[in-house]
């Protein structure tokens, strides 16, 4: 009776251990509100994540791209500019891996917009996107009004401002719309742990569920 | 007593040969070492760390057959940049736009240098005087 005793007492050890290591989650970043209500006389509080507005821009294929149009995907976005010599070339020869990467994987995009949308014109994109090697709808090049762009920037807590100043910041998006990762796009090492935070997030029970 | 006196000759000759190798290779050395610097500062951003470009964006910088023949266009190219025109490498078009550097006729000698016995070249030092001369041809 001992002997069992120890053996249970072993097993679920073993087993609370790996089960905390293969429950690896992702922190949820930005801002958060505490929402008390009263429901059926009982006071509720739930946390209020940030999470990405609404935005409706044009794709390089010149279809209508809205906040709506990415539901139900993980997605990773930049912000950048084709005629762009310092970072974003690298940032994009990174970006380039995580493309190849979840090429066949359902539900998962990247977004790109453009920080420069009088030059970057539909026609530019698609050449662009062409020239890199992009085909299908996975990797969306994303062009809209400036202010607009800026603002978005504002809400995924990356830097856009007038005289095509941005940083290089990859930003990782669950299927709920919160910010779950930031990594500088410039530097291979952050962008290979957003190829592994991507598929915990993929793993994740909570992104699993219809939305 | 003759042959001593050759002997002495040759082995001082052969050293003065010798010396003026390692003068060239001090030379190269000292260019190429410069130029990985101003590589990285104003050229691996597109063109990549191992000079293999970017997809069908940014061309690489490995194809010998295309730096030999444009051996004299290059240092214009650096200093002006390209506006967009169609140029062939490795036998695939590219027409992007390249900034021009602001970078003086040495560091163009350097950079070429470095570019030029990289990346699975192999085509010898540029000197500052070549560039110079290159530069005043410039179209």
């Amino acid at each position: 009776m001992k002997n069992l005793f120890y053996a249970v007492i072993c097993v679920l050890s073993i087993s609370a251990c790996s089960n905390n290591a293969s429950q690896k989650v992702l922190p949820i970043l930005g801002n958060r509100e505490a929402d008390t209500k009263t429901v059926n006389g009982k006071t509720i509080t739930d946390t209020v994540y940030q999470t990405i507005p609404k935005f409706k821009f044009i794709n390089q294929y010149g279809d209508s791209v809205s906040n709506k149009t990415l539901d139900g995907n993980i997605y990773v976005a930049d912000f950048f500019f084709t005629t762009c010599p310092s970072i974003c070339p690298v940032m994009h020869r990174n970006m380039l891996n995580v493309y190849k990467e979840f090429k066949n994987a359902g539900n998962f995009k990247i977004v790109s917009y453009t920080i420069d949308p009088k030059h970057d014109s539909v026609a530019v994109l698609k050449k662009y996107a062409d020239n890199l090697g992009i085909t299908g709808k996975n990797w969306l090049f994303l062009q809209g009004q400036k202010e607009e762009t800026y603002k978005l920037a504002k809400s995924y807590m990356v830097e856009a401002r007038e005289g095509n100043v941005h940083d290089g910041y990859f930003i990782l998006i669950d299927k709920q719309k919160r910010i779950r990762g930031s990594y500088l796009g410039t530097d291979p090492a952050e962008v290979a742990k957003m190829i592994a935070d991507i598929k915990t997030l993929q793993a994740d029970p909570e992104q699993n569920i219809v939305q | 007593m003759k042959r001593p006196i050759s002997a002495v000759l040759l082995f001082i000759v052969s050293l003065l040969i010798a010396s003026c190798i390692n003068d060239q290779d001090i030379e190269f050395k000292r260019a190429y070492t410069a130029g990985a610097i101003v590589y990285q500062t104003h050229c691996q951003n597109c063109h990549g760390s191992n000079g293999e470009g970017l997809s069908a964006l940014m061309p690489p910088l490995t194809d010998s057959v295309y730096l030999k023949q444009n051996k004299t266009q290059l240092a214009c190219i650096l200093k002006y940049g390209l506006k967009g025109n169609l140029i062939i490498v490795h036998g695939k078009p590219y027409q992007n736009q390249m900034p021009a550097a602001e970078l003086a006729p040495i560091e163009i000698a350097q950079v070429l240098t470095y570019v030029k016995n990289s990346f699975g070249n192999k085509l010898g030092v540029v000197k500052v005087d070549e560039v110079n001369k290159d530069l005043s041809g410039c179209k």
